[in-house]
């Protein structure tokens, strides 16, 4: 039998003396990381089993049990670090490509915890948000130039059609078949509640969730999943996905395990056939090919909603944006490289892309300079962790935020990081119906307007604190941003200075 | 009704063919756009060259050229019919998810690539002539028929059924398609495949008054070998 290299990462830690083997955690793992001994009597564990989710540290009534990390070490090398010693193992063992799932967990430099705020002292008074009106309301889309008045000088409505928000934030895209049923009707429910946006990801929209269309955004993708005129016209803007933070450059295989059902159905897809999106949309290969898309979904649409094109922060960002903005695109959306996903190969997640904070700032300044900053939005997603996150986005040049694994987080998401193995113990990354029912929609939903209410309630304080008391006053606001610890080049691409300057 | 399309964009045509309930004749078409875009009845009839994304997401509706349509004829079409007395340019029926598209003449690259299907919606392209290169590609379902009329070798070019995991072509030719990727296996037409195609067939020669002598000899079928062609791809990290 060939030797198994590879050692478990973690380690459960089970306290005999709490344990009742009432096999609640052989129940709950997915994974089979847990089994009674019947003749002993006893629970046992197989951490090579165990990926980590916590699902039975969560459920054992007597708070028997955690997980840690494994004590097993390698010859301690500065080099060859223990992942990429494993990761060489598998493949050697496999000849497989690396295929990992959330976001980049690697240790790059997170901008937004370089970037600190500014309070008023003294002059420009803060502001209480409890006593005081403090405006986070927005609305996504293009704006007009200029205002245009009819032979009587009345002002005519030349305002394209915009997205409405009560706070900057949406849910991002994720498929209906990569996140089970319940996850999406919790977010969609949020969204409607919160009066923001939940986005359906590329495959397509339950027939269920048209109901929740004032508050959807439909996704087109490379492999049109799902992509028809109702579709189009069920939601309240159309997103085009050119690319996402996790895997820029890269399309998506959605293994035929996860295509059962109703989401055959809601792809139009045979069951158990993969669902590929190609890495290209094959019909763009320019910006004039994307104009044309976007024409065809605003023909389709009847002009009556915002396109978004969504793509993935790399080097030649700005450009990039520059001609997404002539497109005749309402909204660009940029996907950082910490940007999660439900699969990617492990090399192209970790190494490819570039942070969100650097794009963002060099995308709003590049719209700025040219002076068509005005025919786009930006939104700006992966990785936002928190309101901080969104007030120093807003400042730095962002309409609005997307978040999906903040929200994955609200519902259950431990982020162990397994989507892949499409066995997610908390009911959201699977289809398998033992497990989805684990998620109730009805706790989701209030979790998730809990999480972003709180958000709302930060984001005016610290609005208030800086004497600013709506949310568009904020937008591009640089001097309210200050660095800590980057260097010129650094503080430059931001396009702000150094705290104490 | 009828529209002189000459002089108008394609914002005022389309604008102007939404109008129209029913059956309409656009006449002097000159490469405007997005003609058709879900249109779900009725029976438009376009004389001259429609441009990019004719019928796109079409929904039930007949289009019918009188000329040669370009890119991305029936993109993402639901249903409905799109015949075109002429050549198609790249990306025909890309997406497609149901309907039927005729093309007396050639198709450019591109043809079919990623068509799905799903139980009773299943997409139909017959090319009357050769097709273009990556026929078929990431097909996942659907039909392509290609006819090779007029044509003296091989209707099909490089690339055929790349990446192909559902549906099917069958092909009119003596030669089994050389060099084709590993992902798609070629055999020769069945009794079934030639019942399959001949409603198909039968269409054709009547919208372009060809007539045609299907014997199955003279078909080779293009399937691709297995549903899931990436599952061995990856090991998870």
């Amino acid at each position: 039998m060939a030797i198994n290299f590879l050692y478990p990462e973690y380690e459960i830690v089970r306290k005999e003396s709490r344990c009742i083997a009432c096999r609640a955690c052989e129940n709950q793992c997915a994974h089979g990381a847990h089994e009674f001994l019947a003749d002993k009597g006893v629970m046992t564990c197989d951490e090579s089993k165990c990926v980590n989710c916590h699902r039975c540290v969560c459920i054992c009534p007597t708070r028997a049990l955690k997980i840690v990390k494994s004590g097993n070490a390698y010859k301690q090398n500065a080099n060859w670090g223990q992942r990429t010693v494993d990761e060489l193992y598998r493949q050697a063992d496999s000849g497989g490509v690396l295929l990992s799932s959330m976001g980049n967990p690697q240790n790059y430099p997170v901008y937004f915890d370089k970037i600190l705020l500014n309070a008023s002292q003294v002059t420009n008074p803060s502001i209480d948000p409890l006593r005081e009106p403090m405006e986070t309301r927005c609305a996504l889309g293009a704006k007009p130039h200029r205002i245009e008045r009819d032979k009587k000088g009345n002002i005519k409505n030349n305002l394209p059609p915009q997205l409405k928000l009560s706070m900057p934030i949406l849910f991002s895209a994720m498929s209906y078949g990569s996140i089970s049923y319940n996850a999406h009707e919790s977010l969609a429910r949020a969204a409607q509640e919160l009066g923001i946006y939940y986005n359906t990801g590329e495959g397509g929209l339950h027939e269920d969730f048209y109901k929740y269309g004032k508050n959807t955004v439909v996704q087109v993708a490379s492999g049109r999943f799902g992509v028809h005129s109702g579709y189009l016209n069920a939601g309240a803007a159309v997103e085009i996905k050119m690319g996402q933070g996790a895997k820029p450059g890269i399309g998506g295989h959605l293994p035929g395990t996860k295509i059962v059902g109703d989401i055959a159905r809601t792809r139009m897809i045979p069951e158990g056939t993969d669902a590929i999106s190609p890495a290209p949309h094959h019909d763009i290969y320019s910006i004039e090919d994307l104009r044309q898309l976007v024409y065809s979904l605003k023909e389709a649409t009847d002009y009556k909603l915002p396109v978004i094109v969504k793509i993935a922060a790399v080097h030649n960002i700005t450009a990039i944006a520059s001609g997404i903005a002539r497109s005749g695109a309402d909204i660009i959306a940029i996907d950082g490289f910490r940007g999660g996903t439900g699969a990617a190969p492990t090399r192209i997640r970790d190494h490819v892309g570039i942070p969100i904070e650097l794009a963002l700032a060099s995308v709003d300044k590049r719209l700025r300079d040219e002076g068509i900053r005005d025919n786009v939005s930006l939104v700006v997603g992966g990785s936002i962790r928190s309101s901080a996150d969104i007030v120093k986005a807003v400042a730095l040049g962002a309409d609005a935020v997307y978040i999906a694994s903040a929200a994955l987080l609200a519902l259950g998401c431990h982020l162990c990081r397994s989507c892949q193995t499409g066995k997610c113990n908390w009911g959201i990354a699977t289809q398998i119906p033992q497990l989805t029912k684990r998620l109730n929609p009805d706790i989701g939903c209030k979790r998730l307007v809990n999480l972003l209410s709180a958000w709302k309630h930060e984001i005016q304080e610290m609005m208030g604190g800086m004497g600013i008391n709506s949310i568009e006053a904020l937008k591009g606001n640089r001097l309210m941003l200050r660095g800590i610890g980057l260097n010129e080049r650094e503080l430059a691409v931001l396009g702000i200075k150094h705290a104490g300057e | 009704m009828k529209i002189d399309a000459a002089n108008l964009d394609f914002e005022q045509l389309n604008k102007a063919l939404k109008n129209v309930q029913g059956d309409s004749i656009v006449d002097n078409c000159l490469g405007q756009r997005f003609i058709g875009v879900k249109r779900n009845s009725g029976k438009l009839t376009l004389n001259g060259t429609p441009g990019n994304a004719l019928g796109a997401y079409l929904d039930g509706a007949v289009i019918e050229v009188f000329g040669n349509a370009q890119d991305a004829v029936g993109d993402t079409m639901n249903d409905g019919k799109i015949i075109i007395h002429g050549s198609a340019g790249d990306a025909l029926g890309l997406a497609m998810r149901g309907g039927e598209i005729y093309v007396k003449e050639n198709a450019g690259y591109r043809a079919g690539i990623h068509m799905k299907e799903y139980q009773e919606k299943k997409p139909v392209i017959v090319i009357g002539g050769s097709a273009g290169s990556f026929l078929g590609e990431y097909m996942a379902g659907g039909l392509i028929i290609v006819l090779g009329l007029g044509a003296t070798k091989l209707p099909l070019k490089n690339f055929t059924g790349t990446g192909m995991h559902g549906g099917k072509m069958i092909v009119r030719t003596k030669q089994l398609p050389e060099g084709l990727p590993p992902q798609v296996s070629a055999a020769k037409a069945s009794m079934a495949d030639l019942q399959e195609i001949l409603p198909y067939l039968t269409q054709f020669s009547a919208l372009f008054t060809i007539s045609l002598t299907p014997k199955k000899e003279d078909f080779f079928v293009l399937k691709p070998n297995a549903k899931n062609p990436y599952t061995k791809l990856y090991t998870e990290n």
